[in-house]
């Protein structure tokens, strides 16, 4: 019998670092853009979003990695569907409890993870073929991958736009008797877009493999 | 087992269906209690803020509790009829003639003064916007308003909820002597009268219907109201 694989060896660390930067959902694949640029205006929403992403893309990666072997072919993306709504209906009604005020910021976008192309795109490409432990770990660090763009983006338009972080204020007070003002502009959707190539420039000019010749 | 038949295909979707739907319904029914606690305390947030009164959600049941002295419904001669006014559910109100609503008024008491607190009830643009205005003793001159919607533009309807737009009722009237004019929501920065406010730029139709709706429930209420 071959020797059990350690939890943590360097091929499943590379599954759930890799989608963090050099395989990056969102600025290398280009995925789950929309949503990334819908709910990055406050910081907060961008790390709720985030997680349920995270808890999502993990989970239906684990159910759909046992199924793998039983699901007939023909209504494999059917089921799969079904999986990642039931999922998001969840999180969507945990939210609704639990968190109600972010909730109703987030609004349709909760539901819309869905259609979300990265978790569909880790399940056909992973999931169904893979074992469990391996299954669980693409997912985590693709949800994470697309969390901290969000993050990164919900950070700079709050600070920039509205002059807080989470709420509360960073930019001192003396600043704006000075003069200084909020950038309106960061917090409407056309500069969330013009942020995201931004991060993608500064992503690509320090890894330059990533360079398309 | 050929796991590519039909009857397998049936069967695997009729059991994946069943099961989901049971861990669906069990799941909704475990957070509902909470889920409606939440709703019921924006509700009350809501009637408290169009008295100016500003609170935190999860303080909003004591503060309300201090502040509305008293709710009661009327229909529309003015008559008290039975029922709790915090439990009238406008949406399934809203499509009835005047004579059949149900019609809620809640009565804050704010530094010694009474001020009455109408829920109302329209169409925007997209879907339903609702709020709460709040009179004066005189029952004709505006004090706040507070609206909300389910689905307007974001960056144009949507600015109904703000208050800017919210702001401009104060002091406004409904009445001219005994006429019922309700407010008119006119283009352009040029509302000046007493049954004036100015309509947000980009939010016409939205703006329409804030006016539409104020028309209406005032309307029902014109009789609670000349008492």
């Amino acid at each position: 019998m071959s020797k059990r694989e350690p939890l943590f060896s360097a091929k499943q660390r590379a599954l759930m670092l890799g989608p963090l930067s050099k395989n990056n959902p969102v600025i290398v694949q280009i995925l789950g853009i929309c949503s990334a640029l819908a709910v990055t205006a406050k910081l907060e929403p961008a790390i709720v979003m985030g997680l349920a992403v995270t808890v999502v893309a993990a989970f239906a990666n684990v159910i759909l990695s046992l199924l793998r072997n039983t699901i007939p072919t023909r209504i494999r993306i059917i089921v799969q569907l079904v999986v990642v709504a039931t999922l998001v209906i969840m999180v969507d009604q945990l939210l609704k409890a639990y968190a109600y005020d972010v909730s109703k910021q987030l609004s349709v976008f909760v539901g819309l993870i869905i259609t979300n192309c990265i978790i569909m795109g880790r399940i056909e490409a992973f999931a169904l073929g893979n074992k469990v432990w391996p299954s669980f770990l693409d997912g985590v660090g693709n949800g994470l991958g697309y969390g901290v763009i969000l993050v990164i983006m919900g950070a700079c338009r709050e600070a920039l736009g509205s002059g807080t972080l989470l709420g509360f204020q960073i930019v001192p007070q003396g600043l704006y008797d000075f003069g200084y003002a909020n950038n309106g502009l960061m917090i409407l959707p056309p500069m969330a877009l013009i942020l995201v190539g931004i991060v993608i420039w500064v992503h690509r000019s320090r890894n330059k493999e990533l360079i398309e010749s | 087992m050929n796991k590519q038949g039909n009857t397998y295909t049936v069967i695997y979707a009729v059991v994946l269906v069943v099961l989901v739907a049971a861990v669906l319904s069990v799941f909704a029914m475990w957070l509902q209690p909470r889920q409606r606690e939440n709703i019921e305390d924006e509700k009350r947030q809501n009637i408290l803020s169009s008295v100016k009164i500003e609170v935190k959600r999860d303080a909003s049941k004591q503060a309300f509790g201090k502040y509305i002295v008293e709710q009661f419904v009327v229909n529309a001669k003015g008559e008290r009829v039975e029922g709790t006014a915090f439990t009238v559910d406008l949406a399934a109100q809203g499509a009835k003639a005047c004579e059949d609503k149900l019609l809620p008024v809640f009565v804050a008491d704010i530094k010694g003064s009474r001020k009455y607190i109408l829920p109302v009830y329209g169409y925007g643009l997209w879907g339903p916007i609702w709020g709460y205005i709040s009179l004066n003793e005189d029952k004709s001159t505006i004090y706040g308003t507070v609206f909300d919607h389910s689905g307007e533009t974001p960056g144009l309807g949507a600015e109904i909820t703000l208050p800017e737009f919210r702001g401009q009722f104060a002091d406004k009237t409904v009445f001219e002597q005994d006429k019922l004019v309700s407010i008119h929501i006119k283009k352009g920065k040029n509302s000046s009268g007493v049954h004036e406010v100015d309509a947000i730029s980009g939010g016409t139709l939205t703006s329409k219907g804030v006016e539409e709706m104020l028309k209406a429930y005032l309307g029902c209420y014109e009789a609670f109201l000349k008492k």
